[in-house]
């Protein structure tokens, strides 16, 4: 016995209610309801599964991800934050440091440098194993990349003495992302050359800042890791999804009423349209760009007439990444991980 | 957190033991020592019994130099 349309459409529905969310937890799954199959089944997967691309810009990538359960949507989530691997600076060697900045400090800063360079010649790296019994794996040109930072403040004796710029009258008097150099090892010079050499994403971070007679020499080494272990590793700045709203109006809202409603959203969501009869009613457009700020809810003239909710299994996916991958690979690697996973998962299953 | 003895790979994974980073604190023990000046700033070499006084400016406080020595840090 299959369900009707209408409880079909009312199970997809979160409802967001004035002082409560009801219908939260999916029921989607085999044995909830009597007589109806929930097993999972790839047919009907293909049938209802949909990717919609919104914006596809290189770090910013905003996409609907419908027909999924929240946990695969989170989980594609959770792996793109703390599960893709990237390269980030790890251990800094000082040498000199004569800046206002302590080392420690300055070595945390670089850190969190975000860096990039050719994409293909990061397949070539490997893990860098680091245990606390055993001593760590030796640095090759497999798995660290080596980088400098040599800078030194200087007077500019050419400017005026009224000068009081310090950009102007010193050269060197800040230290940016740009100065730290690659100093490919190995075979590193062939898989990150030209345009592809690893650099940082951001060329004007500010590091430090100096004066003359100070000077800042770093030998610096990068590693890859993972956000779990820092989130210097992690790939993305944000990776997160919201469900779609849904706005149904149950009756007709006319009149001033109408107008009242299109402003209770934000601009777009909402518009004020000449229906049949030729009365000014309130039409819902655009509710993706909707807040959910249950501001309707609160006007006693609008009770009973308008239901918010959002869509269950309707995920308006957005990732923004910090540089080293496009947002687009970011995804398609999160996929990989998590289908790597479960094949994990599944040789040991059969094992035992 | 480890400070010294360490030595920077190289490619292949040779012990690159070429490269300058240990053999610091193998030189000979000097008598002299040089300070800075906390007033004027200029460099100041003080032997075992000078009074600690700058030799320009005559200021009383002097600060010891940066080690020369590689100092390694995690960056987290």
């Amino acid at each position: 016995m299959a369900p009707s349309k209408e409880e079909l459409e009312r199970r997809r529905i979160v409802g967001v209610e004035l002082e409560r969310v009801s219908n939260v937890t999916s029921t989607d799954f085999p044995g909830h309801y009597p007589g109806e199959d929930h097993s999972w089944n790839l047919n009907d997967f293909k049938k209802k599964f949909k990717i919609d691309i919104h914006k596809a810009n290189d770090l910013d990538y905003e996409f609907d991800l419908i027909g999924v359960d929240a946990s695969v949507a989170n989980a594609f989530r959770r792996i793109l934050i703390s599960e893709v691997p990237t390269l980030a600076i790890e251990t800094v060697f000082v040498h000199n440091n004569t800046s206002i900045v302590q080392d420690e400090v300055l070595a945390q800063r670089l850190g969190l440098v975000p860096l990039r360079g050719d994409k293909k010649g990061f397949q070539q790296l490997r893990w860098r194993k680091k245990s606390s019994d055993e001593p760590a794996a030796e640095a090759t040109d497999f798995n660290t990349v080596v980088m400098t930072l040599k800078v030194a403040c200087t007077r500019n004796h050419a400017t005026p003495a009224t000068e009081t710029d310090p950009h102007k009258l010193y050269f060197n008097s800040s230290v940016y992302a740009r100065d730290i150099k690659f100093a490919p090892q190995g075979r590193q010079s062939s898989w990150f050359s030209g345009a592809g050499e690893i650099r940082p994403v951001n060329p004007d971070i500010l590091l430090a800042k100096l004066r003359p007679g100070q000077e800042i020499d770093l030998e610096i080494h990068c590693v890859l890791g993972i956000g779990q272990d820092h989130a210097k590793f992690s790939p993305v700045a944000t990776a997160s999804y919201r469900l779609l709203p849904s706005i149904k109006i149950k009756q007709p809202i006319t009149g001033k009423d109408a107008e009242k409603f299109v402003n209770c959203f934000p601009k777009g969501v909402a518009e004020v349209r000449k229906d049949k009869a030729g009365e000014n009613t309130a039409v819902v457009v655009n509710p993706r760009k909707d807040t959910v700020s249950r501001e309707v809810l609160r006007h006693d003239e609008f009770k009973g007439k308008v239901e918010l909710g959002r869509i269950r299994d309707h995920f308006i996916f957005s990732i923004e990444s910090t540089g080293m991958y496009n947002s687009d690979e970011l995804f398609l690697q999160a996929v990989q991980i998590l289908k790597k996973k479960c094949t994990d998962f599944q040789e040991k299953l059969m094992e035992s | 957190m480890q400070r010294e003895g360490y030595v920077p790979p190289t490619a292949g994974g040779g012990t690159g033991s070429t490269r300058p980073g240990g053999a610091y604190g193998d030189a000979p023990r000097q008598t002299s020592m040089k300070y800075l000046c906390a007033d004027c700033g200029k460099s100041v070499t003080l032997n075992k019994a000078d009074p600690i006084r700058c030799k320009e400016c005559g200021f009383r406080i002097l600060y010891k130099e940066r080690t020369k020595r590689m100092v390694q840090f995690e960056a987290r």
